[in-house]
Protein backbone atom coordinates (compact mmCIF):
# COMPACT_ATOMS: atom_id res chain seq x y z
CA UNK A 1 0.00 0.00 0.00
CA UNK A 2 2.67 2.62 1.00
CA UNK A 3 5.15 1.82 -1.51
CA UNK A 4 6.68 4.89 -2.75
CA UNK A 5 7.93 4.70 -6.78
CA UNK A 6 11.63 5.47 -7.95
CA UNK A 7 10.02 8.77 -9.38
CA UNK A 8 8.48 9.38 -5.98
CA UNK A 9 11.50 8.63 -4.11
CA UNK A 10 13.69 11.25 -6.58
CA UNK A 11 11.58 13.97 -5.79
CA UNK A 12 12.17 13.56 -2.18
CA UNK A 13 15.97 12.86 -2.40
CA UNK A 14 15.85 15.88 -4.94
CA UNK A 15 14.29 18.47 -1.98
CA UNK A 16 15.93 16.96 0.71
CA UNK A 17 19.46 18.21 -1.58
CA UNK A 18 18.14 21.28 -2.94
CA UNK A 19 17.11 21.96 0.79
CA UNK A 20 20.29 21.10 2.37
CA UNK A 21 22.33 23.03 0.21
CA UNK A 22 20.30 25.87 0.12
CA UNK A 23 20.34 25.90 3.86
CA UNK A 24 24.46 25.00 3.86
CA UNK A 25 25.39 27.99 1.42
CA UNK A 26 23.03 30.61 2.98
CA UNK A 27 24.07 29.98 6.31
CA UNK A 28 27.62 31.37 6.40
CA UNK A 29 25.75 34.42 4.45
CA UNK A 30 23.05 34.80 6.86
CA UNK A 31 25.56 34.49 9.60
CA UNK A 32 27.32 37.81 8.17
CA UNK A 33 24.38 39.92 7.79
CA UNK A 34 22.77 39.00 10.89
CA UNK A 35 25.88 40.13 12.74
CA UNK A 36 26.18 43.64 10.88
CA UNK A 37 22.40 43.91 11.16
CA UNK A 38 22.27 43.54 14.83
CA UNK A 39 26.41 45.34 15.79
CA UNK A 40 26.69 47.92 13.01
CA UNK A 41 25.20 51.20 11.94
CA UNK A 42 25.88 51.88 8.57
CA UNK A 43 24.66 54.03 5.89
CA UNK A 44 21.47 52.17 3.98
CA UNK A 45 21.24 49.78 6.95
CA UNK A 46 17.10 50.23 7.03
CA UNK A 47 17.24 49.61 3.08
CA UNK A 48 19.23 46.57 3.13
CA UNK A 49 17.01 44.84 6.17
CA UNK A 50 14.16 45.52 3.73
CA UNK A 51 16.09 43.90 1.02
CA UNK A 52 16.89 40.66 3.34
CA UNK A 53 12.63 40.45 4.15
CA UNK A 54 11.81 41.58 0.84
CA UNK A 55 11.02 37.54 -0.55
CA UNK A 56 8.95 37.12 2.83
CA UNK A 57 6.06 39.89 1.65
CA UNK A 58 6.64 39.07 -2.37
CA UNK A 59 4.55 36.85 -3.98
CA UNK A 60 6.55 33.76 -4.35
CA UNK A 61 6.17 33.97 -8.21
CA UNK A 62 7.81 37.67 -8.50
CA UNK A 63 10.79 36.42 -6.44
CA UNK A 64 10.92 33.39 -9.34
CA UNK A 65 10.54 35.57 -12.17
CA UNK A 66 12.97 38.26 -11.03
CA UNK A 67 15.50 35.56 -10.46
CA UNK A 68 14.95 34.63 -14.18
CA UNK A 69 15.52 38.07 -15.02
CA UNK A 70 18.70 38.11 -13.13
CA UNK A 71 20.03 34.72 -12.88
CA UNK A 72 18.47 32.70 -16.59
CA UNK A 73 20.66 32.36 -19.28
CA UNK A 74 20.27 35.69 -20.29
CA UNK A 75 20.31 37.58 -17.49
CA UNK A 76 22.69 39.74 -15.95
CA UNK A 77 24.55 37.20 -13.27
CA UNK A 78 23.37 34.38 -15.22
CA UNK A 79 25.05 35.19 -18.58
CA UNK A 80 28.22 36.51 -16.88
CA UNK A 81 28.08 33.16 -14.42
CA UNK A 82 27.93 30.65 -17.10
CA UNK A 83 30.21 32.57 -19.92
CA UNK A 84 33.23 32.80 -17.09
CA UNK A 85 32.47 30.32 -14.20
CA UNK A 86 30.21 27.57 -16.07
CA UNK A 87 27.61 27.83 -13.41
CA UNK A 88 24.25 27.32 -14.70
CA UNK A 89 21.42 27.93 -12.60
CA UNK A 90 18.27 28.15 -15.02
CA UNK A 91 16.16 25.03 -15.29
CA UNK A 92 18.93 23.22 -13.28
CA UNK A 93 18.46 21.74 -10.02
CA UNK A 94 21.24 24.56 -8.71
CA UNK A 95 18.64 26.89 -9.54
CA UNK A 96 16.16 25.38 -7.47
CA UNK A 97 18.63 25.77 -4.44
CA UNK A 98 18.96 29.24 -5.36
CA UNK A 99 15.52 29.58 -5.49
CA UNK A 100 14.62 27.84 -2.09
CA UNK A 101 18.10 29.85 -0.75
CA UNK A 102 16.76 33.13 -1.37
CA UNK A 103 13.17 32.23 -0.06
CA UNK A 104 13.95 31.10 2.94
CA UNK A 105 16.80 33.43 3.98
CA UNK A 106 14.36 36.16 5.77
CA UNK A 107 14.17 33.36 8.22
CA UNK A 108 17.32 32.05 8.36
CA UNK A 109 18.67 35.94 9.35
CA UNK A 110 16.11 36.65 11.56
CA UNK A 111 16.43 34.20 14.24
CA UNK A 112 20.30 34.44 14.48
CA UNK A 113 20.37 38.37 14.19
CA UNK A 114 17.79 38.42 17.56
CA UNK A 115 20.60 35.81 19.15
CA UNK A 116 23.37 37.95 18.58
CA UNK A 117 21.17 40.86 19.87
CA UNK A 118 21.14 39.43 23.32
CA UNK A 119 24.26 37.90 23.35
CA UNK A 120 25.92 40.46 26.26
CA UNK A 121 28.17 43.25 24.72
CA UNK A 122 29.97 43.89 28.22
CA UNK A 123 31.25 40.20 27.62
CA UNK A 124 32.36 41.04 24.55
CA UNK A 125 34.42 44.00 25.43
CA UNK A 126 36.10 41.63 28.72
CA UNK A 127 37.32 39.09 25.91
CA UNK A 128 38.91 42.35 24.21
CA UNK A 129 40.95 43.70 26.56
CA UNK A 130 42.09 39.80 27.27
CA UNK A 131 43.80 40.57 23.88
CA UNK A 132 40.77 38.93 21.95
CA UNK A 133 41.03 40.63 18.04
CA UNK A 134 36.96 41.71 16.95
CA UNK A 135 37.48 38.63 14.66
CA UNK A 136 38.49 36.60 17.59
CA UNK A 137 35.59 38.13 19.84
CA UNK A 138 33.24 36.90 16.86
CA UNK A 139 34.53 33.19 17.01
CA UNK A 140 34.78 32.55 20.38
CA UNK A 141 32.33 34.52 22.33
CA UNK A 142 29.73 36.21 20.10
CA UNK A 143 29.31 33.07 17.51
CA UNK A 144 29.16 30.42 20.17
CA UNK A 145 26.66 32.36 22.68
CA UNK A 146 24.59 32.76 19.79
CA UNK A 147 24.59 29.09 18.10
CA UNK A 148 21.10 28.18 19.94
CA UNK A 149 19.59 30.90 17.51
CA UNK A 150 21.97 29.95 14.58
CA UNK A 151 20.22 26.41 15.01
CA UNK A 152 17.28 27.52 14.44
CA UNK A 153 17.51 29.77 11.74
CA UNK A 154 19.04 26.55 9.90
CA UNK A 155 15.85 24.71 10.70
CA UNK A 156 13.50 27.36 10.08
CA UNK A 157 15.60 27.98 6.59
CA UNK A 158 15.51 24.57 5.88
CA UNK A 159 11.39 23.81 6.68
CA UNK A 160 11.40 26.74 4.60
CA UNK A 161 13.45 25.61 1.59
CA UNK A 162 12.01 22.13 1.32
CA UNK A 163 8.29 23.26 1.55
CA UNK A 164 9.34 26.16 -1.19
CA UNK A 165 6.59 26.10 -4.33
CA UNK A 166 5.97 29.45 -6.10
CA UNK A 167 9.55 30.54 -7.06
CA UNK A 168 10.95 27.71 -7.87
CA UNK A 169 8.39 26.52 -10.28
CA UNK A 170 8.43 30.32 -12.04
CA UNK A 171 12.24 30.02 -12.07
CA UNK A 172 13.53 26.69 -12.88
CA UNK A 173 10.26 25.53 -13.75
CA UNK A 174 8.98 21.04 -13.03
CA UNK A 175 11.66 18.75 -14.65
CA UNK A 176 11.01 15.46 -13.41
CA UNK A 177 14.98 14.21 -11.96
CA UNK A 178 16.20 18.05 -12.31
CA UNK A 179 13.86 20.31 -10.97
CA UNK A 180 10.70 18.61 -9.89
CA UNK A 181 10.66 19.06 -5.91
CA UNK A 182 7.88 16.91 -3.54
CA UNK A 183 5.89 20.22 -3.90
CA UNK A 184 6.20 20.83 -7.36
CA UNK A 185 5.49 16.72 -7.51
CA UNK A 186 2.50 17.18 -5.41
CA UNK A 187 1.33 19.81 -7.40
CA UNK A 188 2.02 17.88 -11.16
CA UNK A 189 0.34 14.67 -9.21
CA UNK A 190 -2.90 15.93 -8.29
CA UNK A 191 -3.58 17.53 -11.79
CA UNK A 192 -3.36 13.87 -13.22
CA UNK A 193 -6.33 12.06 -12.78
CA UNK A 194 -4.85 8.86 -11.00
CA UNK A 195 -2.51 10.74 -9.05
CA UNK A 196 -4.45 10.99 -5.93
CA UNK A 197 -2.55 7.89 -4.34
CA UNK A 198 1.19 9.19 -4.90
CA UNK A 199 0.47 12.96 -4.31
CA UNK A 200 -1.20 11.34 -0.62
CA UNK A 201 2.59 9.74 -0.72
CA UNK A 202 4.29 12.49 -1.08
CA UNK A 203 2.05 14.24 1.58
CA UNK A 204 2.62 11.86 4.55
CA UNK A 205 6.46 11.99 3.33
CA UNK A 206 6.35 16.17 4.01
CA UNK A 207 4.99 16.05 7.42
CA UNK A 208 7.41 13.47 8.13
CA UNK A 209 10.38 15.85 6.84
CA UNK A 210 8.85 18.52 8.74
CA UNK A 211 8.08 17.11 12.48
CA UNK A 212 11.30 15.69 12.38
CA UNK A 213 13.08 19.44 11.42
CA UNK A 214 10.95 20.45 14.17
CA UNK A 215 11.67 18.29 16.32
CA UNK A 216 15.76 18.39 15.59
CA UNK A 217 15.36 22.37 16.12
CA UNK A 218 13.80 21.80 19.74
CA UNK A 219 16.11 19.11 21.15
CA UNK A 220 19.32 20.99 19.51
CA UNK A 221 18.49 24.25 21.28
CA UNK A 222 17.86 22.42 24.21
CA UNK A 223 21.09 20.84 24.22
CA UNK A 224 22.73 24.08 22.98
CA UNK A 225 21.12 26.44 26.03
CA UNK A 226 22.49 23.28 28.13
CA UNK A 227 26.33 23.24 26.93
CA UNK A 228 26.18 27.48 27.13
CA UNK A 229 25.19 27.17 30.76
CA UNK A 230 26.25 24.27 31.93
CA UNK A 231 23.34 23.44 33.89
CA UNK B 1 54.12 54.71 34.74
CA UNK B 2 50.49 55.47 33.93
CA UNK B 3 50.07 59.50 32.43
CA UNK B 4 46.05 60.61 31.77
CA UNK B 5 45.04 63.93 30.81
CA UNK B 6 41.93 63.90 29.42
CA UNK B 7 38.70 65.17 29.00
CA UNK B 8 35.29 63.44 27.60
CA UNK B 9 31.86 64.10 27.22
CA UNK B 10 29.16 61.92 28.56
CA UNK B 11 25.78 63.57 28.46
CA UNK B 12 25.03 66.12 30.93
CA UNK B 13 28.30 64.38 32.39
CA UNK B 14 31.47 65.81 31.79
CA UNK B 15 35.14 64.44 32.78
CA UNK B 16 38.33 66.32 33.10
CA UNK B 17 40.83 64.35 34.46
CA UNK B 18 44.86 64.67 34.59
CA UNK B 19 46.93 62.71 36.88
CA UNK B 20 50.36 60.85 36.46
CA UNK B 21 50.64 58.04 38.78
CA UNK B 22 53.93 56.10 39.57
CA UNK B 23 53.09 54.05 42.67
CA UNK B 24 52.74 50.22 42.87
CA UNK B 25 48.64 50.69 43.06
CA UNK B 26 47.31 53.93 42.21
CA UNK B 27 43.58 53.69 44.13
CA UNK B 28 41.22 55.61 42.52
CA UNK B 29 38.37 57.25 44.83
CA UNK B 30 35.30 58.64 44.82
CA UNK B 31 31.23 58.24 45.01
CA UNK B 32 29.01 56.60 42.86
CA UNK B 33 28.98 58.61 39.69
CA UNK B 34 32.26 60.68 39.94
CA UNK B 35 33.40 59.21 36.74
CA UNK B 36 35.69 56.66 38.01
CA UNK B 37 34.31 54.01 35.81
CA UNK B 38 34.42 56.33 32.75
CA UNK B 39 38.09 57.14 33.21
CA UNK B 40 39.50 53.07 33.36
CA UNK B 41 37.14 52.76 30.58
CA UNK B 42 39.57 55.31 28.68
CA UNK B 43 42.10 53.49 30.38
CA UNK B 44 40.94 50.33 28.74
CA UNK B 45 40.56 51.79 25.68
CA UNK B 46 36.93 51.17 25.72
CA UNK B 47 35.60 54.37 25.85
CA UNK B 48 37.98 56.94 23.11
CA UNK B 49 38.98 60.59 24.93
CA UNK B 50 37.30 63.33 23.10
CA UNK B 51 40.37 65.02 24.16
CA UNK B 52 43.83 64.62 25.42
CA UNK B 53 46.02 61.66 25.99
CA UNK B 54 46.78 58.26 27.66
CA UNK B 55 50.45 56.79 27.57
CA UNK B 56 51.45 54.15 29.70
CA UNK B 57 55.43 53.44 30.30
CA UNK B 58 56.62 55.18 26.70
CA UNK B 59 54.00 54.37 24.91
CA UNK B 60 50.97 56.54 23.69
CA UNK B 61 48.09 54.70 23.75
CA UNK B 62 45.60 57.62 23.38
CA UNK B 63 46.38 60.72 21.53
CA UNK B 64 43.43 62.67 20.16
CA UNK B 65 45.54 65.59 18.67
CA UNK B 66 47.64 62.90 16.64
CA UNK B 67 44.67 60.36 15.95
CA UNK B 68 46.53 57.76 17.86
CA UNK B 69 44.03 55.34 19.74
CA UNK B 70 45.26 51.82 20.69
CA UNK B 71 42.05 49.44 20.47
CA UNK B 72 41.86 47.39 23.83
CA UNK B 73 42.85 43.96 22.65
CA UNK B 74 46.43 45.85 21.68
CA UNK B 75 47.02 47.68 24.86
CA UNK B 76 47.97 44.60 27.22
CA UNK B 77 45.94 45.87 30.10
CA UNK B 78 43.93 43.76 31.93
CA UNK B 79 40.65 44.41 33.51
CA UNK B 80 39.20 43.04 36.47
CA UNK B 81 34.97 44.18 36.04
CA UNK B 82 33.09 44.71 39.21
CA UNK B 83 30.23 42.16 37.58
CA UNK B 84 33.00 39.14 36.80
CA UNK B 85 32.19 39.02 33.42
CA UNK B 86 33.61 35.52 32.59
CA UNK B 87 32.88 33.75 29.82
CA UNK B 88 29.34 31.33 30.80
CA UNK B 89 30.46 28.98 27.99
CA UNK B 90 33.61 28.28 28.99
CA UNK B 91 34.61 26.43 32.10
CA UNK B 92 36.66 27.67 34.83
CA UNK B 93 40.15 26.33 32.86
CA UNK B 94 39.12 27.89 29.52
CA UNK B 95 38.42 31.09 30.91
CA UNK B 96 41.65 31.09 32.67
CA UNK B 97 43.20 30.38 29.79
CA UNK B 98 41.39 32.66 27.13
CA UNK B 99 43.71 35.25 27.22
CA UNK B 100 46.87 32.94 26.68
CA UNK B 101 45.06 31.69 23.60
CA UNK B 102 43.88 35.34 22.61
CA UNK B 103 47.54 37.00 22.67
CA UNK B 104 48.58 33.45 20.94
CA UNK B 105 51.50 32.51 23.32
CA UNK B 106 52.70 29.26 24.92
CA UNK B 107 51.28 27.64 27.48
CA UNK B 108 52.67 28.04 31.11
CA UNK B 109 51.96 25.49 33.08
CA UNK B 110 54.17 26.61 36.22
CA UNK B 111 52.45 30.27 36.03
CA UNK B 112 49.06 28.71 35.78
CA UNK B 113 50.05 26.88 38.83
CA UNK B 114 51.01 29.79 40.55
CA UNK B 115 48.49 31.73 39.97
CA UNK B 116 45.83 29.32 40.88
CA UNK B 117 47.16 28.66 43.68
CA UNK B 118 47.29 32.25 44.79
CA UNK B 119 44.09 32.76 44.05
CA UNK B 120 43.18 29.26 45.75
CA UNK B 121 40.85 28.72 42.75
CA UNK B 122 42.51 25.06 41.80
CA UNK B 123 39.52 22.95 42.98
CA UNK B 124 37.11 24.99 40.81
CA UNK B 125 39.04 24.35 37.02
CA UNK B 126 36.53 22.00 35.60
CA UNK B 127 33.32 24.14 36.57
CA UNK B 128 31.40 26.72 34.70
CA UNK B 129 30.74 30.43 36.21
CA UNK B 130 27.29 29.50 36.48
CA UNK B 131 27.94 26.86 39.55
CA UNK B 132 30.31 29.85 41.09
CA UNK B 133 29.59 31.88 44.17
CA UNK B 134 30.11 35.45 43.80
CA UNK B 135 33.36 35.39 45.18
CA UNK B 136 34.81 32.44 43.77
CA UNK B 137 34.03 34.21 40.26
CA UNK B 138 35.77 37.68 41.40
CA UNK B 139 39.09 35.36 42.51
CA UNK B 140 38.59 33.66 38.80
CA UNK B 141 38.31 36.78 36.86
CA UNK B 142 41.46 38.43 38.65
CA UNK B 143 43.18 34.80 37.90
CA UNK B 144 41.72 35.55 34.15
CA UNK B 145 43.17 39.20 33.76
CA UNK B 146 46.34 38.26 35.65
CA UNK B 147 47.55 35.32 33.27
CA UNK B 148 47.22 37.40 29.87
CA UNK B 149 50.22 39.24 31.32
CA UNK B 150 49.11 42.48 31.56
CA UNK B 151 51.50 45.66 31.83
CA UNK B 152 48.50 47.08 34.27
CA UNK B 153 45.82 45.56 35.98
CA UNK B 154 43.10 47.59 36.19
CA UNK B 155 39.97 46.43 38.82
CA UNK B 156 36.85 48.03 38.66
CA UNK B 157 35.60 48.08 42.65
CA UNK B 158 35.64 44.00 42.33
CA UNK B 159 34.53 44.11 45.84
CA UNK B 160 31.62 45.78 44.85
CA UNK B 161 29.19 43.31 44.58
CA UNK B 162 30.29 41.12 47.69
CA UNK B 163 28.88 41.27 51.25
CA UNK B 164 30.94 42.12 53.94
CA UNK B 165 31.87 38.56 54.24
CA UNK B 166 32.66 37.77 50.85
CA UNK B 167 35.17 40.91 50.77
CA UNK B 168 36.87 40.14 53.61
CA UNK B 169 37.41 36.67 51.83
CA UNK B 170 39.14 38.52 49.02
CA UNK B 171 41.15 41.37 50.51
CA UNK B 172 43.69 39.11 51.27
CA UNK B 173 43.85 37.73 47.77
CA UNK B 174 44.19 41.77 46.56
CA UNK B 175 46.90 42.31 49.00
CA UNK B 176 49.06 38.99 47.94
CA UNK B 177 48.42 40.67 44.24
CA UNK B 178 49.58 43.76 45.04
CA UNK B 179 53.09 42.25 46.00
CA UNK B 180 53.06 40.98 42.69
CA UNK B 181 54.80 43.22 41.32
CA UNK B 182 52.38 44.27 38.56
CA UNK B 183 51.09 48.23 38.36
CA UNK B 184 47.69 48.03 39.24
CA UNK B 185 44.68 51.15 39.18
CA UNK B 186 42.43 50.45 42.24
CA UNK B 187 38.80 52.04 41.83
CA UNK B 188 36.83 51.95 45.19
CA UNK B 189 34.00 54.25 47.19
CA UNK B 190 35.47 52.96 49.83
CA UNK B 191 38.51 54.32 51.73
CA UNK B 192 39.17 51.82 54.19
CA UNK B 193 39.74 49.51 51.18
CA UNK B 194 41.98 52.00 49.74
CA UNK B 195 43.99 51.82 53.04
CA UNK B 196 44.65 48.33 53.13
CA UNK B 197 46.23 48.34 49.38
CA UNK B 198 46.73 51.57 47.45
CA UNK B 199 50.12 53.73 47.44
CA UNK B 200 48.89 56.63 45.97
CA UNK B 201 45.31 57.86 45.66
CA UNK B 202 43.38 60.31 42.84
CA UNK B 203 40.35 61.51 44.12
CA UNK B 204 37.77 62.07 41.58
CA UNK B 205 34.62 64.32 42.54
CA UNK B 206 31.71 65.21 40.00
CA UNK B 207 34.60 64.60 37.06
CA UNK B 208 37.60 66.78 38.48
CA UNK B 209 40.97 65.32 40.04
CA UNK B 210 40.17 67.18 43.77
CA UNK B 211 43.32 65.49 45.57
CA UNK B 212 46.26 63.56 44.13
CA UNK B 213 48.91 62.15 46.79
CA UNK B 214 49.66 59.39 49.18
CA UNK B 215 46.96 57.07 51.13
CA UNK B 216 46.62 60.38 53.41
CA UNK B 217 44.76 62.09 51.59
CA UNK B 218 42.01 59.62 52.46
CA UNK B 219 41.56 61.24 55.58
Amino acid sequence: MFEISPAEWTAILLSLRVAIIATLVATPFGIALAWLLARREFWGKSVLDALVHLPLVLPPVVTGYLLLLTFGRRGLVGAWLADNLGIVFAFRWTGAALACGIMSFPLLVRPIRLSIEVVDRRLEQAAGTLGAAPWQVFATVTLPLALPGVLAGMVLGFAKAIGEFGATITFVSNIPGETQTISSAIYSLIQTPDGDAAAGRLVVVSTVIAMGALMASEWFARRATKRLHGN
Amino acid sequence: MLRVDVTKQLGEFSLEASFESQGRVTGLFGASGAGKTSLINMIAGLLRPDRGIIALDDEMLDDTSAGVHVPPHRRRIGYVFQDARLLPHLDVRQNLDYGRRMNRLAADPAQFTRITDLLDIGHLLDRRPGKLSGGERQRVALGRALLSKPRLLLLDEPLGSLDEGRKEEILPYLVRLRDEGIPMVYVSHDAAELRQLATQIVMLKRGRVTALGGVKVLT
